[in-house]
């Protein structure tokens, strides 16, 4: 077991095993997201007040917490590359954050979709989605300092540290905006959900929340794996696979 | 390395920080005018109904300083960084962390301390009442050095860069917010005559954080930066 | 100096260095003992600058290890930086400070050397009456000279340096060449690039050439 960790923390088996995971994943992930949306939007009962336009709930709430999931493995990564001097958490830590991002994005125009019947406009400054924007902005802020940097390897070791502040940060934040906004809106505001939701909603719900942690590693692996080639480009490994193919 | 020596350092760096400042005091004004300038601004693009005035000078007096602040972050490294003095640092005998500090309370004695000053005369501007003054100055007092500390992270982590500016507001400003939401938020409640003690104890809270974290992290980005 | 341990000064082991994915230099070896100058020559963007910065600790090597008296320096941080001074391309001089000022902060952040008053350290670099000179009306060889007079402030035993001789005269190049020689002679230790072919006699020299 500790032998294959550490196979894993060398670029070149990395490359070779993810390349092996990533059709498994892919079908998993593939099944699961078909099996989900049937349940979600087919199986799953009309709701006596919302009618059938919470469904959307069903793509709206994996990706709001996939958002905050993939923030903390990108600190996580970010701190492990920075401690142990491990390339590949670097990796993937940096190839994380335009995952998050896109995540983070689905969950504000989902969000927003969501709101549009009922509260008859397209944005409120509801205490979740206010948060979920200022997520974006930590992504983004995590991302453009990545790009601005030349030197990749100083790029990956700063943007972990911006990650790690985040992280510090977000719980803060997160409160704050939540103390805001019931001074500010009051508690009128409708939260998403029901206290009890019903198993038939329940389980779509779950099915879709794995399928989507299961597309995140799919797509961090390939993203990784892309990584990881351009930083080896001179190894001798990269060369031999360039020319075999 | 001792404690003594340590903390001579320490004073040394203040020291010398507080005479670059002073020999470059006409400098020094900068941000404080960008801070009136920007504060009034609002009226000229709002109107200038007092009692719309009233309701959002917290806001805008906050988020003036903010942008002051962030605007003036710059000059905690540059210029260090660009005659070499930083690499110095990073090589000094004392821990960087401390450093850090010391330059971070020079920074916010520098730009932070006059906003505390003039922000009464804002106030009044914008015809805040009395008691929220009082607690404007108060939430200046905590939040400021708070921006000193958590910016300083993000000036560390762009100091190499070219054109570091547009960046590191987009690093700096999402870490602003919990500050400006309770500080904001203090001056409106004092003026409707309830009670602040929450807000103040918040704003502490990350006085403190920050002061306790927020060197290590930028000691660490500097190494990073100029690594 | 064939009684000093086999351990002390500075041993690198196999460096490498990698400048955008490009290697600098691989497998670089070398121990730098007390009483030795370790010269570096190569062309410009062989990576000169990038080893000196490895051997202050600013920048990790892409592989290999740096021991300063048998300890891992990266692991010693603050520790290992008492024991060296480091001049650079950019000389790290404050022009709004007064050269003693200077000095001052120079000597504070390191361990002072309680031998030698500023003053004195300015007087060893020919910037006699200087010391309440602000630096930005020195011309640009007695800001060198400033900059190399930190060596003297503090109880470095390895200096490092990164051209040294940038903007000096040849009066200027003699007067640092016989601070080097007498700091060598005190068993300290010297790690120097130059473009300037240095000439000292009687001194242990290590010659790494970066361009093969």
């Amino acid at each position: 077991m500790l032998r294959f960790f550490h196979q894993l923390g060398s670029p070149k088996h990395f490359y070779r095993i993810a390349g092996a995971w990533i059709p498994w994943l892919a079908a998993a992930c593939g099944v699961l997201v078909l099996y989900g949306l049937y349940q979600g939007m087919v199986v799953a009962p009309t709701d006596y007040q919302q009618g059938d336009s919470y469904r959307i709930m069903f793509i709206h709430v994996p990706s709001a917490w996939m958002s905050l999931f993939i923030y903390v493995v990108m600190a996580a990564a970010g701190a492990i590359g920075l401690i142990w001097h491990m390339k590949l958490a670097e990796v993937i830590a940096i190839s994380s954050a335009p995952i998050g991002a896109s995540f983070t994005f689905l969950a504000l125009i989902t969000g927003s979709i969501w709101g549009k019947p009922m509260w008859g406009t397209w944005w409120v400054w509801d205490a979740r989605l206010t948060s979920e924007l200022i997520l974006l902005f930590l992504y983004l802020g995590v991302m453009a300092l990545y790009s601005a940097v030349d030197d990749k390897r100083t790029a990956a070791r700063a943007a972990a540290i911006l990650a790690i502040v985040g992280v510090v940060n977000i719980p803060i934040i997160h409160y704050s905006v939540e103390w805001w906004n019931t001074l500010h809106q009051g508690p009128t505001v409708t939260k998403f959900g029901a206290p009890s939701i019903d198993l038939r909603m329940l389980i779509p719900l779950l099915v879709m929340a794995v399928a989507f942690k299961l597309f995140y590693l799919l797509v961090v692996l390939m993203r990784a794996r892309v990584e990881v080639l351009e930083r080896e480009r001179n190894a001798r490994w990269v060369r031999e696979l360039v020319e075999r193919s | 390395m001792t404690t003594a020596s340590l903390n001579r350092a320490f004073a040394l760096l203040l020291w010398r920080d507080l005479l670059l400042a002073f020999r470059r005091r006409t400098e020094l004004l900068n941000p404080l005018l960008f801070f009136v300038l920007v504060t009034t601004l609002f009226p000229l693009g709002i109107g200038a109904d007092p009692a719309l005035l009233r309701q959002i000078a917290p806001g805008i007096i906050w988020v003036a300083a903010l942008l002051a602040a962030m605007l003036s972050l710059d000059s905690v490294f540059r210029s260090d960084f660009e005659d070499g003095s930083l690499e110095q640092f990073l090589l000094s005998a004392q821990p960087l962390s401390v450093l850090v500090l010391a330059k971070v309370i020079v920074h916010w004695l520098i730009t932070g301390l006059p906003l505390l000053i003039v922000a009464p005369l804002l106030g009044l501007l914008l015809n805040l009442p009395g008691e929220s003054i009082a607690t404007l100055m108060l939430t200046l007092l905590l939040g400021t050095p708070v921006l000193s500390l958590v910016g300083a992270i993000g000036v560390a982590l762009t100091v190499g860069l070219r054109r570091g500016g547009m960046i590191l507001s987009l690093l700096v400003l999402p870490l602003y917010i919990p500050v400006l939401i309770f500080a904001a938020d203090a001056v409106q409640s004092a003026g409707a005559g309830l009670s602040i003690s929450a807000h103040l104890s918040l704003l502490a809270a990350l006085l403190m954080l920050s002061v306790s974290l927020s060197p290590l992290a930028t000691a660490a980005a500097l190494k990073i930066s100029l690594g | 100096m064939s009684a000093v341990p086999a351990a002390r000064g500075l041993e690198a082991r196999s460096l490498g260095c990698m400048r955008n994915d490009r290697s600098l230099f691989e497998a670089l070896s070398f121990r730098l003992a007390p009483g030795q100058a370790l010269l570096l020559e190569g062309r410009n963007g062989s990576g000169k600058t990038s080893l000196l910065r490895i051997l202050c600790g600013l920048r990790r090597p892409d592989d290999g290890a740096l021991h300063w008296d048998g300890e891992d320096v990266f692991r010693l941080g603050p520790e290992y930086h008492a024991q060296i001074a480091y001049v650079g391309h950019r000389d790290g001089v404050k022009h709004d400070l007064t050269a003693g000022e200077n000095l001052k902060v120079a000597r504070g952040l390191g361990r002072p050397n309680p031998a030698l008053s500023l003053e004195q350290a300015l007087d060893q670099v020919e910037l006699w009456d200087h010391e309440d000179v602000p630096a930005r009306n020195l011309s640009a060889g007695q800001q060198r000279r400033l900059a190399l007079a930190r060596l003297l402030v503090t109880r470095a035993k390895l200096w490092i340096l990164d051209e040294p001789f940038t903007s000096l005269d040849s009066h200027g190049i003699g007067i640092v060449e016989s601070l080097f020689a007498q700091h060598v002679a005190d068993g300290g230790m010297l790690a120097v690039t130059s473009h300037h072919a240095v000439s000292w006699n009687d001194t242990d020299i290590i010659r790494i050439n970066l361009s093969p």
